[in-house]
């Protein structure tokens, strides 16, 4: 066990494995793999990759959720606007101007970190739960202002992927393995961007801020600055997985935007293990698979034979979750990332004794 | 001007609906630093339970909607005290876990409400006077809100007695001010947050029923649109402040009611940029302690 813990430290070998995790998740498109159970057929099938690159969606926004609540500790309850900027920007960009696809990225981009400074240095002028209600409030206003100008948004309906300028390789159905593709480096440069930032100085500071903002401008550090910076980074990556889920999904409707959407990335990075950020991705993986599977469970005939007290409940997939979720903030602080190191360093407990004061300090 | 008269009492009747779901937040973050996610389904929950009783009552007579909201402050004040018994006591003095757990409590309630009763709005009966209008000064106000008025002032009187002049009153007004220090005197405070909760529940439970005919229908999404505003109502009149929450509700109903009649329909939007307003200029919210 203190070999594999000694092995585990290197660099090198992290970073080997997690190399190994993104090559075999690109092979998966091209392998026959099927898993029971999990997953609604072979990995190969658009239908199967769909579900995968919308998990890869949902991990590249829960970790982008992690920078803000993991990292620097502010419990925004208005995620889901950012996302919404994405998506839907990017969709009002292709549909009314004639530009191509990355030029239309890179501009709903600027709108993005505009939209997330301006609203970010409001909402930071306050911390703690206020600063919770006034995100929560100024995505509700995004919520009416998305819903009442369906000439613009298409209201209730939801706005559709104008495809004129996307590349032919994103757009049919058989293309779903280009966008898993996508999907998955995505969330590759999104990892790595959130990683950068938590070891870089700013980063440094925004956890302190998390442990005690006091101290940090004791300490003649600027918090302000720090926290607007990471609202900024995490807004922004949530409007990049944004506008990937308007190119996976031909289209995006109001519910991006609604206050679910946001208690539900909430709920992701608890359930992964809040501050971890592998807790994220594996988090958005499992939830959406598991949304998946929970909804074809709902519907099939074994839950409908139940009697009414057992069928009800199963048969809403929310239900369910949000019953995991109490269970996992009541008796797994650490989440599923959290269950498993614990499992890991119990078994460990047969190594040294200087290993595991290494662990307890 | 009959307009303005109608504007006038028809925000007032939806501040009504929006104190009585934020008094009960309002003392619950006071008294312990929860923000009650959870709130909006204690209203829904005692609007239906309203509904059935009033449905098996016969719904128009005056004993059936008196029946619905005891039975939706009794649900709404039960369902409330076991959530803090059963979840937010284990996790005393961590306040996101607290707010976690309303949350998720939330997402199953209104699942679980789903699968119950559908996802389609249910339309009810009252009373016939409640749909009848009555003239004010030329214009023609649904009855309703003066039932609205008349029971949320009545509920506001209540909580304001309960806290003056009862032992609990007096524990939770202390507590609100200082807990440790209760706590060091040797008075349990825990039990009156189960208290307060129940106290918060059954508001939200009389606010379920009324709200359900104020707006003419229930449905699982009741609470969940009314919770919005009534956590704006409390941050703008400062977070535990009863008075505060109180004169909120009625400022932002009735300036609601305006810029939707004479801004296009802008109300909502109006709300939240209130609401920006005054956490820029007094960040505190209206009546809020300095933190």
């Amino acid at each position: 066990m203190t070999a594999i813990r000694r092995l585990w430290a290197k660099p090198a070998v992290r970073w080997g494995l997690a190399g190994a995790l993104v090559v075999f998740a690109a092979a998966l498109p091209l392998l026959d793999l099927v898993v029971p159970g999990v997953l609604p057929g072979p990995t190969y099938t658009p239908g199967t990759l769909q579900i995968l690159a919308l998990s890869l969606i949902f991990a590249a926004l829960a970790l982008s959720y992690h920078v803000l609540f993991g990292v620097s500790g502010m419990l925004s309850f208005g995620h889901a606007l950012y996302f919404a900027v994405g998506a839907y920007g990017l969709g009002i960009v292709l549909e009314r101007t004639g530009l191509d696809l990355l030029p239309a990225v890179g501009l709903t981009l600027a709108g993005a970190i505009l939209v997330a400074g301006v609203l970010g240095a409001i909402s930071l002028r306050v911390s703690g739960i206020s600063f919770a209600m006034v995100t929560l409030a100024f995505a509700q206003a995004g919520s009416v202002l998305i819903r009442r100008n369906p000439g613009v948004t298409g209201g209730e309906e939801g706005l559709g992927l104008a495809t004129a300028n996307v590349p032919d390789w994103l757009v049919g159905v058989a293309d779903t393995r280009n966008l898993y593709w996508l999907a998955l480096g995505v969330i590759v440069v999104v990892f790595l961007v959130v990683r950068w930032f938590e070891r870089s100085r700013a980063g440094h500071v925004a956890a302190a801020v998390r442990e005690n903002e006091l101290r940090v401008r004791v300490l003649g550090l600027p918090p302000l600055r720090v926290k607007l910076l990471a609202f900024v980074i995490g807004s922004t990556l949530a409007a990049v997985a944004g506008m990937l889920f308007l190119l996976l999904q031909s289209g995006v409707t109001p519910r991006a935007v609604s206050a679910d959407f946001t208690l539900t990335i909430l709920v992701i990075v608890v359930l992964g293990g809040v501050g971890s950020r592998w807790g994220a991705v594996v988090g958005g993986i499992i939830y959406t698979i598991l949304d998946q599977r929970l909804t074809a469970l709902a519907g099939s005939e074994w839950v409908d034979a139940l009697p009414a007290v057992l069928r009800i409940p199963l048969s809403e997939p929310l239900f369910i979750l949000g019953t995991l979720f109490i269970l996992v903030v009541l008796f797994l602080p650490g989440g599923i990332v959290g269950l498993a190191g614990r499992v890991g360093r119990r078994r460990a407990t047969t190594g040294d004794a200087r290993d595991r004061l290494e662990e307890t300090t | 001007m009959s307009t303005v008269v109608l504007l006038l009492i028809t925000g007032l009747g939806l501040g009504a609906l929006y104190f009585l779901v934020a008094s009960g937040l309002s003392l619950i973050y006071g008294l312990m630093g929860v923000l009650n996610f959870a709130h909006g389904s204690f209203l829904t929950l005692a609007a239906f339970l309203g509904w059935e009783t009033a449905r098996a009552l016969g719904a128009d007579s005056w004993g059936a909607l008196a029946a619905a909201l005891l039975v939706g402050a009794a649900a709404g004040a039960l369902v409330a005290a076991g959530t803090e018994l059963l979840l937010i006591r284990r996790l005393y003095e961590r306040h996101i876990e607290q707010v976690l757990v309303t949350v998720g409590l939330a997402l199953a309630s209104v699942a679980l409400f789903d699968g119950i009763w559908g996802t389609d709005p249910q339309f009810i009966r009252g009373p016939a006077w409640l749909a009848e209008t009555t003239e004010i000064l030329g214009a023609r106000i649904p009855n309703n809100r003066f039932l609205l008025i008349a029971i949320a002032i009545l509920v506001l009187l209540l909580i304001v007695l309960f806290l003056r002049f009862t032992r609990y009153g007096l524990i939770i007004r202390a507590g609100v001010e200082n807990r440790s220090m209760v706590t060091a005197l040797g008075i349990d405070v825990r039990r009156a947050f189960t208290v307060v909760f129940a106290i918060g529940g059954a508001a939200a439970g009389i606010g379920g029923v009324l709200a359900s005919h104020y707006f003419g229908y229930v449905s699982p999404q009741l609470g969940g649109s009314l919770l919005i505003f009534a956590f704006i109502v409390t941050v703008i009149g400062g977070l535990g402040s009863l008075p505060g929450a109180a004169v909120a509700s009625v400022v932002v109903a009735v300036l609601q009611q305006f810029a939707n009649f004479y801004l296009g329909g802008t109300g909502d939007l109006v709300v939240v940029l209130l609401l920006a307003v005054v956490l820029l200029v007094r960040p505190r919210g209206l009546f809020g302690r300095a933190a």
